[in-house]
């Protein structure tokens, strides 16, 4: 288990970086040990606060039917947002993966 | 000199046409929000540079932007539309009660006296509105616990309240419609609701009269006299003479009384447009012609426009949301298709020309007259 406050990386798609007016493929955010999805997107949420409701909905708080979270090559979709991410992950090595399912035109 | 700004939203952004009053040499700015799905935008009467647009995507659901400049540069504001309460059921399309759960916004109608004021139409059916220029939102639950909620639901596009009407003479009145539930006046700034739907008849309902459950497509009024409401039901074209106590039928000898848009003239309060659709199984223009039809006797006696528009080989549709008349002297009359064109006319619908013909299908238009 990682420990104390680490840099988090995070590869949002295309619409949520226009959305939030991000240059760059990655943002990098401070979350504190456990890293878990759930409060990797409190402090996206926090850094911006117009993604509010595009990943996970307002009030349930689940995650979008066609929103899909990876990483370190897992698909982690389906996986409690209070699961503790990859080592990979929380060390900063490899981005958290946000991806749009690949769905309609 | 005057000029109109049209604010088109689509499949896949937003457009900003523009010109000055002769309304013949256009600018085209967008795509805005390239990508996603804009299924209204609307400026304000009290400061038109002040403009709301509702953007959405299957993806990453409902955002709203608000404009401060005419639309050149954009922000989002607050998306959490939260039903007050335990919202309850609704009928799904085979009877069965099913939650009530927020997909998108369809329609943003901002005040006639504030510009930080604005109402959003959202589906599943209910009315918000915001105070705080967007900030936050608030339902207005009287509607929604009208007590017929149960009773009503979705036309094929889904349960969406679609438009929103202020009385310019009462500020305390307004009308909302929903598919499929019928229209609705409140007289008291939103608390309470009246269904006013008697008068109209639906097949496809059990019973074809009942107090709700009519699809409504869209409903228009003229300024300057507010009682009398034009209504394009999913079939039949209606009117109401009464601020929507009692409605009687006006198709007359309309090709066909499906459709979706219908508006009035700016300064003839009896002169009325649809766009005939062939029928529900088919949503595009009959024989293959783009006509808009008008009438200037407030209904039943319709006549063909067809001056500029194509007159074969064309099978689009025109949204409910996708016409607009602007205030100017001819009144400027325009629509957008779901084939991407935007067409206008600068002499009350006597003949036409595509503003724009190749965008993305075409889900709203409205008009700025700007001095």
């Amino acid at each position: 288990m990682t420990e104390g406050v680490q840099m988090i990386r995070v590869a949002l798609p295309f619409h949520l970086r226009t959305l939030a007016k991000i240059e760059g493929a990655e943002v990098r955010l401070e979350v504190a040990a456990p890293v878990t999805a759930g409060r990797v997107l409190d402090a996206l949420e926090a850094r911006y606060p117009m993604l509010g409701g595009t990943i996970r909905e307002h009030g349930t708080g689940k995650r979008r039917a066609f929103m899909r979270i990876f990483a370190c090559e897992e698909d982690w979709s389906h996986e409690s947002l209070d699961a503790e991410l990859p080592e990979g992950v929380a060390a900063g090595r490899e981005p958290l993966l946000i991806l749009g399912a690949i769905a309609g035109g | 000199m005057s000029s109109v700004r049209v604010l088109v939203g689509t499949r896949k952004g937003a457009f900003i046409l523009s010109a000055d009053g002769k309304r013949t040499d256009w600018k085209v700015e967008g795509p805005f929000f390239a990508g996603w799905e804009i299924y209204h935008l609307k400026g304000s009467t009290v400061d038109p540079n002040r403009i709301y647009a509702s953007q959405s995507s299957s993806w990453s659901g409902q955002v709203m932007q608000r404009s401060d400049d005419g639309g050149a540069t954009w922000n989002p504001v607050d998306n959490k539309f939260a039903y007050a309460g335990v919202p309850g059921t609704h009928q799904w399309y085979d009877g069965t009660a099913h939650p009530w759960e927020f997909k998108r916004v369809w329609h943003v109608e901002p005040s006639l006296t504030d510009a930080d004021t604005v109402f959003a139409g959202v589906e599943d059916a209910a009315l918000f509105k915001s105070a705080d220029g967007g900030a936050t939102w608030e339902e207005l639950k009287g509607l929604r616990e009208h007590g017929t909620g149960p009773k009503w639901q979705p036309g094929a596009g889904g349960m969406c309240l679609h438009t929103v009407i202020l009385d310019p003479s009462n500020a305390a009145r307004m009308y909302i419609a929903i598919s499929a539930a019928g229209a609705f006046r409140t007289d008291d700034g939103g608390k309470t609701w009246k269904a006013i739907n008697q008068g109209l008849r639906s097949q496809y309902i059990p019973d074809p009269t009942a107090e709700v459950g009519h699809c409504v497509h869209h409903v228009a009024m003229h300024k300057a006299r507010p009682d009398v409401l034009f209504m394009q039901k999913h079939w039949d074209v209606m009117r109401s003479d009464n601020a929507g106590d009692s409605w009687h039928e006006v198709s007359g000898n309309l090709p066909t009384d499906f459709g979706f848009v219908i508006d009035v003239h700016a300064h003839e309060p009896e002169t009325v447009f649809v766009v005939p659709i062939k029928s529900d199984s088919e949503h595009f223009v009959p024989e293959g012609k783009l006509r808009v039809y008008r009438s200037k006797t407030g209904g039943n006696e319709w006549e063909a426009l067809e001056k500029g528009l194509p007159q074969k080989d064309c099978y689009v549709n025109v949204l409910r949301d996708a016409m607009a008349v602007d205030s100017l002297d001819k009144c400027g009359v325009y629509f957008g298709t779901s084939g991407g064109q935007v067409y206008g006319s600068a002499d009350g619908g006597d003949s036409w020309m595509p503003i724009v013909r190749d965008l993305p299908a075409v889900l709203s238009v409205e008009v700025q007259t700007l001095a």
